[in-house]
């Protein structure tokens, strides 16, 4: 009854906003038809430039209301680098907005129709157009110059010291993997997941390097200040790791690993403490559409110091053991020397394929 | 005077002033459903258009709901989406399927066909002085396969798997997968189906504008005398030609993949435990397929505005467009690097680094020609005697939306910060002015402006000018503050916020944005009211050329009958731009040029 009612008042307010159109063209006509053109076209004007006037205020009401509320100062070395790129380019666009905005309504305001006015037959100035052909390219080419310069930095190779970590998507959960001691990840192949086995990520177990491979879910842990090295890919549709405060994205392709890295700067602690924010999370959020769980696939990263995420990793039981329960009190050594041929016959999985490169300068 | 003019061998065509006085016979179905006059293929590209913006455009309205209101429930959705919003709550699967068909059809089937399709084909014949186009029934062809192309994707809505729902870019294997989304089912394979029979018409409709416009100018209309939107509308046809046919390799190899087994694009899969055999595909190769039509589309989308608004600014202003052959010009550079730009879609997709860089030149140099148009509109605008009907005002807003936009497109086009705004809000709002909203105030500014050369009446003023200030306040309202959700890292497509401490601070945002875009969406329905209401009911035209222009189309009797002109073609002697020249107001393409008339 509520929605009939509704329904009802929109299509009575839609019938006189009509009509009232409709009378007015009867008016215009009555009046001349001239005349109330004039006078529209007055009114017109008046709200451009009430529309510039207004539209600059609501700019810097909306900046006002809003600008608290997007992202802190970023939590890695490469936010730093996106961020001042960021605000270069801000300064000069909106300097820009500024200017053309405010002539294309002032000069709809100022040349409106009047009678004592001949428009000006101005058909072309070559050097107005050099002037601005060649004014916007040398500031673009700057910004490209430096946006180039940071983005190599940004995608370069990672430093040789730096953690690796696998950080795999799949609908709708993250999953990731720490080399362990070892510092290697160990071969996998996507025909040995299976979850039911306790192989979520599909690790060979006869590769010694994944004897010691840790595996854990929704939650990752990371070391301040120690580069981190994410090799990244996906089970079966693409994802694409965000991190917002890291201002780090990546997407997780099934069948094409990527890489990313970066240098957390901030402890979870510490971002608690900037932002005076005691829930204060760091998240992974999935990017990429990725099917009807997307807006959910939520992961979170604790960064810790190196002391915290040591005492954190003693806790965690390499996968090997859990998948294997009988090899688990005999411990880390298993007689599994022959770990070169394996039973698919798939050496070199993409994975190893991808850190093998990314270790290579 | 009467003589019957021979257009095809299959088509004679009349003359006179109504067109009931036609030499020959018309059923009602050959002049109104299998029409192969160029006017009447318009408007049924327009008018099929405007049912497709009305059904896209209330799919933003019900996904806006969710956005806004999230969990909240509305009774009357369960009452016509049944299943799909039980509890009168938009399910995800249906969240998602209601983004990726508001992105395709207001991508393709309003703002290319609906827009490109509509005016190239009234405007094209008509400005360059043709009877029709070279190939009327290739044209009446093109529309009927855009007919087609609709009718199957309005199929796809009605199946009980529902629509496809990965994305408008659809992206596999997510959209290779049944498994994985229930609209990547039969959805899928329709919209694939849809999109190849779009992709046809459009093929045809483009062949038909080059050659038109290359073959069939009247005597005198050379090259540098043609309107700008004649110029738009032919790069458009280009950008088209040579951009649509990669889509449709993608969208066939798809449909293997789904239907017969191979892996283009699929590899190493496992989804829901279950393990696929398909090995060596490449994800990433869709999307280059995809983006080399998907970066041209945008200026497919975006230079048949730009021509039309050059066109009303400069009749409207009573003063010649500023620096004409600057803006032919800067038409053919973004013409150009349409093609060479495409990978700025995939900074993050893992892309090599190096060739990242080129793009990031290559995407920012557009900039450039863009920057020279604006301030060429500026100037135009500059000393005029500036008329504000409403096709001026959507004119005015078109420049003012595209600069907002276009400035954004530089931060996007810088690989660096794109890390941060990729797929985030920020490019939903930067995208949405830029191309979406813009395009379509240069749609309408096209329709207020022509609509009394298509239907021989005049829209209604009051209700036209409400629907700009309207339309172009709410534009703003809606895409301004979004881009402070992107900044803030908000990922697109999420339907929910709640759950994320980073992503929910913005409800009231939110909230508002609801609001104003169903008060938009009415206004819009207001226009379409008016629309049709004045095609039958409006002001009478009572002259040939309404708006004092140069161009031919004005030369016209007021309801031309097929052939367009009664007597001969007229000859043009002159540019299309002599506004205020030797203090004359306007001076028609058609009138020789005078002995001590000035030079420009």
């Amino acid at each position: 009854m509520q929605t009939f009612f509704i329904i009802a008042i929109l299509a009575l307010g839609f019938l006189v906003t009509f009509q009232i159109a409709k009378a007015s063209e009867y008016v215009s006509v009555i009046r001349g038809e001239e005349k109330s053109r004039k006078q529209s076209n007055k009114i017109n004007a008046f709200l451009l430039l009430a529309f510039l006037i207004f539209g600059l205020i609501g700019v810097y009401y909306c900046n006002e209301r809003l600008a608290g509320k997007i992202l802190g100062s970023p939590a890695s070395d490469h936010g730093v680098l996106v961020d001042r790129m960021l605000y270069v380019t801000l300064a000069v666009t909106f300097f820009v907005f500024v200017v053309t905005q405010f002539c294309l309504f002032y000069f709809s305001f100022k040349y409106q129709e009047s009678e004592n006015r001949k428009p000006y037959y101005f058909p072309h100035n070559n050097k107005l157009e050099l002037l601005w052909t060649s004014v916007p390219a040398v500031v673009l080419t700057v910004m490209v110059g430096f946006g180039i310069f940071y983005w190599f930095k940004i995608t370069g190779n990672a430093p040789s010291n730096s953690m690796i970590v696998e950080v795999t998507g799949s609908q709708f959960k993250w999953e990731f993997r720490y080399p362990g001691k070892d510092g290697v990840l160990g071969k996998k192949f996507y025909k040995d997941i299976n979850d039911a086995k306790n192989n979520p990520l599909g690790q060979l177990w006869n590769d010694p390097a994944n004897f010691d491979d840790i595996y854990g879910t929704t939650e990752l842990h990371l070391v301040v200040n120690k580069p981190i090295q994410m090799v990244i890919g996906a089970k079966d549709v693409i994802h694409d790791v965000g991190l917002v405060h890291f201002r780090m994205k990546m997407d997780a392709v099934p069948g094409t690993p990527t890489t990313m890295w970066f240098t957390p700067t901030k402890t979870t602690r510490q971002m608690r403490e900037e932002t005076q924010d005691p829930g204060f999370v760091y998240e992974i959020s999935c990017d990429q559409m990725c099917g009807k769980g997307h807006y959910s696939m939520r992961g979170t990263i604790v960064v810790e110091t190196q002391e915290e995420f040591d005492q954190w990793m003693v806790t965690q039981k390499p996968q090997y053991l859990v998948a294997n329960p009988s090899k688990d009190p005999s411990a880390a050594k298993p007689a599994a020397g022959g770990a070169k041929s394996d039973s698919t016959g798939k050496s070199g999985t993409d994975t190893a394929r991808a850190v093998a490169m990314a270790g290579t300068k | 005077m009467s003589d019957a003019i021979q257009l095809h061998s299959e088509t004679v065509v009349g003359h006179g002033f109504h067109h009931d006085d036609h030499g020959h016979h018309q059923s009602f179905v050959s002049k109104y459903i299998f029409s192969m006059d160029h006017k009447m293929i318009a408007k049924q590209f327009l008018i099929t258009g405007i049912i497709w913006a009305i059904i896209g455009g209330l799919f933003s309205v019900l996904f806006r709901l969710q956005l806004g209101f999230p969990g909240q429930s509305f009774p009357i959705l369960e009452t016509f989406f049944g299943e799909w919003a039980k509890g009168g709550t938009i399910k995800p699967e249906f969240y998602y399927a209601l983004v990726t068909m508001h992105g395709t059809v207001l991508v393709f089937f309003v703002l290319t066909a609906g827009l490109s399709g509509t005016f190239s084909n009234f405007l094209i014949p008509l400005q360059v002085g043709a009877r029709d186009m070279a190939s009327p029934f290739m044209n009446m062809l093109s529309y009927w396969f855009f007919f087609m192309a609709s009718i199957v994707m309005i199929a796809s809505l009605f199946i009980q798997t529902g629509p496809a729902s990965g994305g408008w870019t659809m992206y596999p294997p997510l959209s290779a997968l049944g498994q994985a989304n229930i609209g990547s089912k039969a959805g899928a394979d329709m919209w694939l189906i849809s999109m190849a029979l779009f992709i046809v018409s459009q093929l045809m409709a483009g062949l038909n504008y080059i050659s038109t416009i290359l073959n069939m100018r009247t005597k005198g209309m050379s090259m540098t005398r043609l309107p700008l939107t004649i110029w738009a509308l032919f790069f458009t046809a280009v950008l088209g030609v040579l951009s649509f046919p990669v889509l449709l390799s993608g969208a066939i190899l798809l449909l293997f993949d789904r239907n017969i087994g191979t892996s283009f694009f699929l590899s190493d899969i496992v989804v829901n435990g279950e393990v696929l055999p398909n090995e060596g595909g490449s994800a990433i190769l869709f999307q280059h397929l995809f983006w080399f039509l998907g970066h041209p589309e945008v200026y497919i989308i975006l230079l048949p505005a730009m021509g039309m608004v050059s066109e009303v600014l400069s009749v409207n202003s009573r003063k010649p467009i500023f620096g004409y052959m600057a803006m032919v010009g800067s038409l053919f550079a973004i013409a150009i690097l349409a093609f060479l730009v495409w990978a700025h879609h995939m900074f993050v997709s893992g892309l090599n680094p190096f060739l990242g860089s080129v793009f990031v030149l290559l995407t920012l140099l557009i900039a450039v020609p863009s920057a020279i148009k604006v301030f060429n509109w500026l100037t135009t605008l500059w000393r005029g005697n500036i008329r504000f009907t409403p096709a001026m005002l959507f004119g005015i807003g078109f420049v003012s939306l595209f600069i907002s936009g276009g400035l954004t497109g530089i931060w996007l086009g810088n690989s660096t910060i794109d890390i941060h705004l990729h797929d985030t809000m920020f490019v939903v709002a930067h995208f949405h002015i830029v191309m979406g909203v813009a395009s379509m105030f240069g749609m309408f500014a096209g329709i207020y402006h022509w609509f009394p050369k298509m239907f021989g009446r005049f829209l209604n003023n009051t209700l036209g000018y409400l629907h700009f200030w309207v339309t172009m306040v709410g534009a703003y309202l809606i895409f301004w503050p979004m881009h402070y959700q992107g900044l803030a890292g908000i990922p697109r497509r999420y339907l929910d916020k709640s759950n994320w401490h980073s992503f929910n601070q913005f409800g009231d945002l939110d909230k508002m944005i609801t609001v104003v875009s169903i008060v938009v969406f009415a206004v819009q329905l207001m226009f379409v009211f008016n629309f049709f209401y004045s095609i039958f009911k409006g002001r009478k035209v009572t002259t040939t050329n309404p708006w004092g222009a140069n161009t031919l189309e004005w030369t016209t009797p007021i309801n031309p009958g097929h052939g367009n002109w009664t007597g001969e073609i007229p000859e043009v002697h002159r540019w299309p731009y002599d506004y205020g020249k030797d203090g004359r107001e306007f001076i028609p393409q058609t009138e020789p040029v005078g002995s001590n008339e000035s030079k420009h």
